[in-house]
């Protein structure tokens, strides 16, 4: 500030600090608070699974998640079922969703005529919006049937007795079971997959495309060689936030798995989930150890997708190949 | 503009909030068997009396839950609780209607009726012990029945229920092997087949399976036009799942000798009886803090036990006889409020 | 230097190959779509009248409505919205702005991920443990909190990417005025984001709005209207799935109207999402 030599006016306070810098550090306190109210719910429900599952732990021990038995009658309570019915469901709607979703990100982004692309994004976002409980009901009522009609009894007829094909296809040919269901986990998870690679691959700078057409590749080549590639990292993130989705899903697999808690035998047996499991028993579980072994249950899924994050985490921060 | 909306939204938020319920409420929780005429039964009371009687189905489970931790004023189970957990939680029950479990099946050219089956013959499918429908044990009580030799493809509830407590135990009743193998409970751990989430997902099932056998609540059977079969019952005669057998069940039944009316109507006695039959039950504290709360609950009751038969029977359900209604009003005298004395004559 | 005509004859194949698949999934993908959406319209339109938002859910055999439903769901949508969007955009704010590089940061950032991801089921007993069972009932405050922890970290994720994607000439502009940290802040980095952040929150309402399994545990629901978020509270994914797998042909009449009301909601706070990121880019 320019004050004049001869002037009588007094000199301004000098201030150290911008007006109003006392309540920055009550700003950063309340963020700060909101961030870590975060954690610690986060916090609240392990520690809310772990009290709550406690009494099946140490009852069972490590043997529950080992064991495939669950008697409520006779109070033998082993997860075994539940677990591999989530793994096996999670990872095939994934293998079915994947390839799918891949592809409609790049018909949208590379072959789709600009007048379609709106009304086609929209629809398959639209797929996102539909309640789970509808996926339930449409896939018991409508899709089960044609799947046992036309996918099941024929697959289960064709197979030539002692061959992979059979012991693939066991099971009760109904349009319930584990693929069933794992097909439409893949539906409801293809547009969150799709969505996501859509909005990394419009992201990836022309350059780059037009570098690799200018060396003539055809369309897919660079699709598959040059922007897939490209995105790499957050097409994991996107694969690992379908993956959690899928793993967690209640309404839409209860309906359609069959839910027997043996271990399955084939893609057309009976299975379940965890969170199925919870789902289906625990507002009618009456005795203590019923309703702990539910939360051990539920301590278990929580396990399952924090690895499953932590893993895309993991392969995230390895430095990327050029 | 945006901070207008916000103070608007945040006046409005604070003035819902705040806002108390209407009229008088009283809360009750449980089995999802009776979810129906309850909510029937409250719906006619509200407009008759003003009170709002508001019954949530969270299963029989979460009801009894709920009311020993005393978050609702009653609770409801299709499992009647035994005598001694009735007097270690100071809780009293006492049966409102009655429904009727029946084993439905998937086998073309059978019609509704036409087919037969013991509660010896269930508990043996239901074991996987009798895989094929033209086992001679089937074929034997169905001579003059065409049987396929086709598997059979064996439907149970995936879920907690009253009604899978209700047929487990009439199998435990009859079959010794089930009862020591499986047991009677609201979940079990099924020896064979495929679960079905509740009686819809059960109905649904055997309905798109050829060769199914499955057991659903007698509302579902008859809304979804379903072949039942006859089943053999105390008396020995081959009985259909109708309203009239279930209250046969239910009159042929020795309430008064049953304390706390822990009594599951299994093979009653009578001609006319349909073996596995069941009631529902209400649940409240015999001590109550609020004596004008369980007074009107007890009011509720009343009016529905005098009233509420027409509006039961249209959604298919069964009224209990009289002479138990007249036994449960004796009941209700054991429930005191805070100064000793019934809350409700 | 030529390359060999077989080669490009079968890179060609490729192409056309690869071309096809991606064609052949994404009609496959929609006929997935328009097969639901065919039960669901139908479905639903067959029991949609006036009613359905006028009159309050009934008994089976009464005529009614979900118009206490749709209120309820409305309130605690409205309910966990607002706790939410302040915790969502502040713990956000304070990734993008204050938190850095640091391991806690990093940690809190990784962890909102996991309760982003984690399935609404816990969350729901979670929130039993904590408010319904030691307060003695079920209520729509419940409900709403369960709700809040579900939007809340995609809330902050958004913002978090919003407010990091703002140009640093624009904080840098704030300071040089002699602003601090909070002013630029709140009048120059929100009102930049704006847009953005709204679109996170509707996105986050959109996610809330069909999530059934937590509000089984919390707010229940009620045969009645009540406006009372004390107690427990009518919303729409409970009765839909009380009602859809009834015996009466009413109540699952309505449970399909229900569905195609939650459907289309989410459809429309979708697009009005997407309406605003595009105004954003046009600025």
């Amino acid at each position: 500030m320019t004050i004049a030599l001869n002037s009588t006016a007094p000199l301004p306070r000098r201030r150290s600090a911008p007006r109003g810098a006392g309540f920055e550090p009550v700003f950063e306190g309340v963020c700060f608070a909101a961030a870590t109210a975060l954690l610690a719910s986060l916090g609240g429900v392990v520690v809310s699974l772990m009290v709550g599952g406690w009494p099946a732990l140490t009852r069972f021990g490590f043997g529950f998640l080992t064991t495939s038995t669950w008697d409520p009658v006779k109070e033998v309570y082993g997860a075994a079922g539940p677990i591999v019915g989530t793994l096996i469901t999670s990872a095939l709607a994934l293998i079915l969703a994947l390839p799918v979703a891949g592809g409609v990100a790049f018909f949208l982004v590379e072959l789709c005529p600009a007048f379609l692309r709106r009304t086609i994004g929209t629809a398959v976002e639209l797929l996102a919006g539909i309640p789970s409980i509808v996926y339930g009901m449409w896939g018991l009522f409508v899709f089960a049937p044609f799947f046992s009609q036309h996918v099941e009894l024929p697959l289960m007829s064709a197979a030539p007795p002692g061959s992979l094909l059979e012991s693939l296809t066991q099971g009760v040919p109904n349009g319930s079971g584990i693929l069933a269901a794992s097909i439409i986990l893949a539906i409801m998870i293809l547009p969150f997959i799709a969505a996501t690679l859509r909005e990394l691959l419009t992201a990836v700078p022309p350059q780059v495309r037009e570098s690799a057409y200018g060396l003539g590749a055809t369309m897919g080549e660079v699709a598959m060689k040059v922007t897939l590639p490209y995105v790499r990292r957050g097409a994991i993130g996107a694969v690992m936030l379908g993956l959690g989705r899928a793993l967690g899903e209640t309404m839409a697999v209860t309906f359609i798995i069959g839910n027997s808690h043996d271990l399955p035998k084939g893609l057309f047996a009976s299975g379940s989930t965890i969170a199925s499991t919870i789902a289906n028993e625990f507002t009618e579980a009456t005795s203590p150890l019923h309703t702990a072994s539910l939360i051990a249950l539920g301590l278990v899924l929580f396990a399952i997708t924090f690895t499953v994050l932590a893993l895309a985490r993991l392969m995230l921060r390895q430095p990327a190949r050029l | 503009m945006l901070k207008t909306i916000l103070a608007a939204g945040a006046g409005l938020a604070a003035a819902l909030a705040c806002t108390a319920a209407l009229a008088a409420t009283i809360s009750g929780a449980g089995a999802t068997f009776p979810a129906p005429v309850y909510a029937k039964w409250a719906e006619t009371y509200k407009a008759r009396s003003g009170l709002l009687l508001n019954y949530q189905a969270i299963g029989s489970g979460g009801g009894i839950k709920q009311i020993e931790a005393k978050t609702v004023d009653f609770g409801a189970s299709d499992k009647p609780l035994k005598p001694d957990v009735l007097a270690a939680n100071g809780l009293m029950q006492f049966p409102t209607v009655v429904g009727g479990v029946v084993p439905v099946v998937n086998l073309p050219g059978i019609a509704p009726g036409a087919i037969r089956l013991s509660g010896a013959v269930l508990a043996d499918i239901y074991r996987g012990v009798r895989t094929f429908w033209d086992d001679p044990a089937i074929k034997v009580i169905n001579p003059r029945v065409k049987l396929p030799h086709a598997r059979i493809t064996v439907v149970h509830r995936s879920d907690g229920s009253g009604t899978s407590f209700l047929f487990t135990s009439y199998l435990a009743l009859k079959a010794p092997h089930w009862a020591k193998e499986v047991g009677a409970n609201d979940a079990v751990s099924w020896p064979v087949g495929v679960g079905g989430k509740g009686n819809d997902g059960v109905a649904a099932m055997v309905k798109q399976t050829p060769g199914a056998i499955g057991y659903v609540e007698y509302a579902y059977a008859k809304q979804n036009r379903m072949i039942y079969a006859l089943m053999q019952n105390r008396a020995g005669g081959w009985v259909a799942p109708t309203a009239e057998n279930f209250a046969a069940a239910a009159a042929g039944a020795k309430w008064q000798a049953a304390p706390g009316f822990y009594l599951l109507l299994l093979d009653q006695p009578g001609g006319k009886s349909w073996p596995i039959t069941g009631a529902t039950f209400i649940l409240m504290h015999q001590k109550q803090a609020n004596a004008q709360n369980a007074h009107d609950v007890l009011a509720f009751f009343d009016w529905a036990y005098k009233n509420g038969n027409p509006a039961a029977q249209q959604l298919d359900y069964v009224p209990l006889p009289e002479p138990v209604k007249a036994l449960i009003r004796k009941s209700w005298l054991k429930i005191v409020g805070p100064n000793g004395q019934p809350v409700y004559r | 230097m030529a390359v060999s005509p077989a080669r490009i004859a079968r890179r060609r194949i490729g192409n056309a190959l690869f071309m096809g698949a991606c064609v052949a999934v994404t009609v496959l993908a929609l006929a997935a779509l328009a097969a639901i959406l065919w039960s669901l319209v139908s479905q639903g339109l067959a029991g949609m009248n006036l009613a359905v938002f006028t009159r309050s859910t009934p008994a089976p055999g009464s005529s009614g409505g979900l118009a206490n439903a749709i209120v309820g769901s409305i309130m605690l949508g409205l309910a966990a919205m607002a706790m939410a969007v302040v915790v969502g955009i502040l713990a956000g704010t304070w990734l993008a702005e204050y938190a850095g590089e640091s391991r806690y940061g990093s940690a809190v950032r990784f962890l909102n991920d996991v309760l982003l991801s984690a399935p609404s089921i816990l969350v729901g007993l979670f929130v039993y443990e904590i408010l319904v069972a030691p307060f003695g009932g079920f209520s729509g405050i419940a409900g709403a909190v369960a709700l809040a922890l579900l939007a809340a970290p995609i809330i902050t994720r958004t913002t978090e990417d919003v407010l990091r994607l703002q140009a640093t000439s624009l904080r840098e502009s704030g300071i040089a005025l002699g602003a601090p940290a909070w002013r630029v802040i709140g009048r120059i980095l929100w009102r930049s984001g704006a847009s953005g952040i709204v679109t996170g929150a509707l996105l986050a309402f959109a996610r809330i709005s069909g999530e059934t399994a937590p509000l089984l545990f919390t707010a229940l629901n009620n045969q009645f209207f009540s406006l009372d978020m004390r107690g427990p509270m009518a919303n729409l994914p409970v009765v839909i799935y009380q009602f859809a797998l009834s015996a009466y042909d009413d109540w699952r009449r309505l449970a399909w109207a229900g569905a195609l009301i939650i459907a289309v909601s989410v459809l429309g706070v979708t697009v009005l999402a997407r309406v605003l990121a595009r105004e954003r880019k046009r600025v």
